[in-house]
């Protein structure tokens, strides 16, 4: 549905068979799991938040494979009938659609009580958040040293603010900036309007220079001064501030979006997964997770631990400030018909 | 002779022929046989478009790299032969770059902060940054550059085999040498170019990095329905009935192209 890295599915076939290495490579331990994530620092930083910590303190192996999209490979997988991943870290909507098509385990939350603690919104029957991103209008300080847009108004305002603009080329995220840019409230976005949406975008359409496809380009369209705004992951704006760019982005009508952890159906680890899926989104590992990357705790009660600093929570996006301005995406709306419809509509925007 | 081959064949078999069989197979079989997807690729207008916009793509980077290749294969025939193997080689250099490289260089040349808007500015040229990239004409220029090999090799091929002989015998008959090029080299040569044009016609249409990288957005070609289709519906078969329609326009041309040239002369280069 959507993913941080775009990819062809060649490489979940790359990555399936990689999987089948990394698992009949190791010696049977006493209990171990294969934990599927979408690799790169990403994978790195939770390696050292949650996944050493969470193996050492259960006494169970971690495997670890790594993945840009896994949809494809987890439908390869369980249509197998013998699946080799247990848990896998993949953007909610996934996680929930699977579930809807017998892909994905139905989870017992009397089983797992971190879970259990958490509010409803960030939880549904098939899995948790594990950490979350926001889609985020980003602007070029050079084009605006000052007053600089600050909502999806401002980004539509082509007269009051002039420039070049990229948004992603999908209509997750987009359609509901195309909503808040019509006036729509961020908590009563859903059920969306689409024809609502789609008639903004057409508004909006010709002055997109570039729809981006990977979060690296839109990444480059900042950093090169190609673009003076556009939607991006908060994780890559500042990914490219650090660089030196004269870049910022502002959470206001941010579109707060997550992955979460699921199960594959007839995981082999099954019982052992169920416990991993508990320790994982423990608040304290949770907490760890934003001291090694830009990305916020799937457990709001992170930041209540007193692990992350006060200054470091102001910048990230699930930090009970910040995601009070944005709005919080509903993957319920995005896997039901109506959902799937709008995103079908897309192909038909796009070229036109 | 058949030992020989066999593993040759089975490699064949296993890695071409039984993926694509089950390609085709998904794309008529889910849950019981069904031409659903078939039916949204011949009725819906999203699929006509790209398929119109990829063959007016994959036309026009074929007559560019005919313009831009025939006058390199025709250099390389006619100097001596060091120099011919240094003009071939420079053709063939980018081929150890990834394209994904190519790509992304072409963007660093084309774009608005890039060499060349730098360098028009620099020179007064133009006012304002022109729109080179994330749109059809930059992904036009990458995927002219990046196929331009396909279209010189079997050119200068061709050329190598038209015996010199031939055009000392137009110039003795009296034609001035733009004359004996005319009707001589270049009807002696259009094997040469129709075999080029094929290999660069058939391997654009599946063009799928440049243009994802390079097309803004806008520039839909088949290939990228093809991934998108995965993600819209789900399953294999919907992207499947993409590819099977692809690859049934290919060998249709290639079965057109075959009636006039034989097949070997354009994947063997004889």
């Amino acid at each position: 549905m959507t993913t941080k890295r775009d990819f062809g599915f060649g490489y979940a076939l790359l990555g399936g068979s990689l999987g089948l290495f990394a698992t009949t490579g190791i010696a049977a331990a006493a209990e171990q799991i294969t934990f599927v994530s979408q690799g790169g620092a990403y994978q790195q930083a939770q390696t050292v938040a949650i996944l050493d910590p969470s193996a050492k303190k259960l006494g169970i192996t971690i495997n670890q494979d790594s993945i840009p999209d896994a949809w494809p490979a987890i439908k390869t997988q369980v249509g197998s009938g013998k699946p080799i991943w247990d848990v896998v870290d993949t953007p909610t909507g996934y996680c929930l659609r699977g579930g809807e098509q017998g892909l994905i385990e139905k989870l017992d939350f009397s089983k797992i009580p971190n879970a259990a603690a958490m509010p409803e919104a960030y939880r549904n029957p098939y899995s948790v958040s594990y950490e979350f991103y926001s889609s985020v209008l980003a602007y070029s300080q050079k084009t605006f040293p000052k007053d600089a847009p600050n909502s999806w108004v401002d980004f539509w305002d082509v007269k009051k603010f002039p420039g070049r603009r990229a948004l992603r080329n999908h209509p997750i995220a987009t359609l509901e900036a195309a909503l808040m840019a019509d006036g729509v409230a961020p908590d009563k976005l859903y059920p969306l309007d689409v024809d609502r949406a789609f008639k903004k975008l057409e508004e909006i359409k010709p002055n997109i220079t570039v729809w981006w496809t990977s979060g690296a380009q839109s990444a480059q369209l900042l950093n090169d001064g190609e673009v003076d705004m556009e939607m991006a992951w908060n994780g890559r704006v500042s990914a490219v501030a650090k660089e030196g760019a004269k870049v910022a982005f502002t959470y206001n009508q941010g579109i707060l979006q997550s992955t979460s952890l699921c199960i594959l159906k007839g995981a082999p680890n099954l019982e052992t997964a169920v416990k991993f899926l508990n320790e994982a989104i423990d608040p304290v590992h949770q907490a760890n997770l934003p001291l090694n990357i830009d990305y916020g705790p799937g457990n709001p009660k992170a930041f209540d631990t007193g692990v992350i600093k006060p200054e470091r929570a102001a910048q990230l996006p699930s930090e009970p400030a910040n995601a009070a301005k944005q709005a919080l995406m509903s993957y319920a709306w995005w896997s039901s018909p109506a959902g799937e419809a709008a995103e079908k509509r897309w192909a038909s925007f796009m070229q036109k | 002779m058949l030992a020989l081959v066999s593993p040759a064949l089975l490699v064949i078999l296993l890695l071409i022929v039984l993926p694509v069989g089950w390609l085709a197979w998904q794309s008529i079989y889910h849950d019981g046989f069904t031409l659903e997807n078939y039916r949204r690729v011949f009725t819906e207008d999203i699929y006509w478009r790209s398929f119109a916009l990829t063959f007016e793509i994959s036309l026009a980077v074929t007559l560019i790299a005919l313009l831009l290749g025939y006058p390199v294969a025709y250099l390389a025939n006619s100097v001596p032969k060091g120099w011919s193997i240094l003009i071939l080689s420079l053709v063939v250099l980018p081929f150890w770059t990834s394209v994904l490289v190519r790509a992304y260089a072409w963007l660093a040349l084309l774009q608005r902060t890039g060499v060349i808007n730098q360098l028009l500015r620099y020179l007064d040229v133009t006012s304002e940054p022109l729109a080179l990239v994330h749109n059809t004409f930059g992904t036009v220029v990458a995927t002219v550059h990046i196929l331009l090999p396909f279209m010189v090799l079997p050119l200068y091929a061709t050329m190598q085999k038209i015996p010199n002989d031939l055009m000392q015998a137009g110039a003795s008959l009296g034609a001035s040498p733009s004359l004996t090029f005319v009707r001589v080299f270049l009807p002696l040569s259009l094997p040469g170019v129709l075999a080029g044009c094929t290999m660069v016609f058939v391997l654009c249409l599946g063009f799928y990095i440049t243009p994802e990288l390079l097309g803004g957005g806008r520039t839909v070609m088949v290939s990228m329905l093809v991934s998108r289709n995965v993600e819209l519906y789900n399953q294999f078969g919907a992207a499947s009935a993409v590819a099977v329609v692809l690859l049934a326009s290919v060998l249709l041309i290639f079965a057109v192209v075959s009636r006039f040239i034989s097949l070997d002369r354009i994947l063997g280069q004889k």
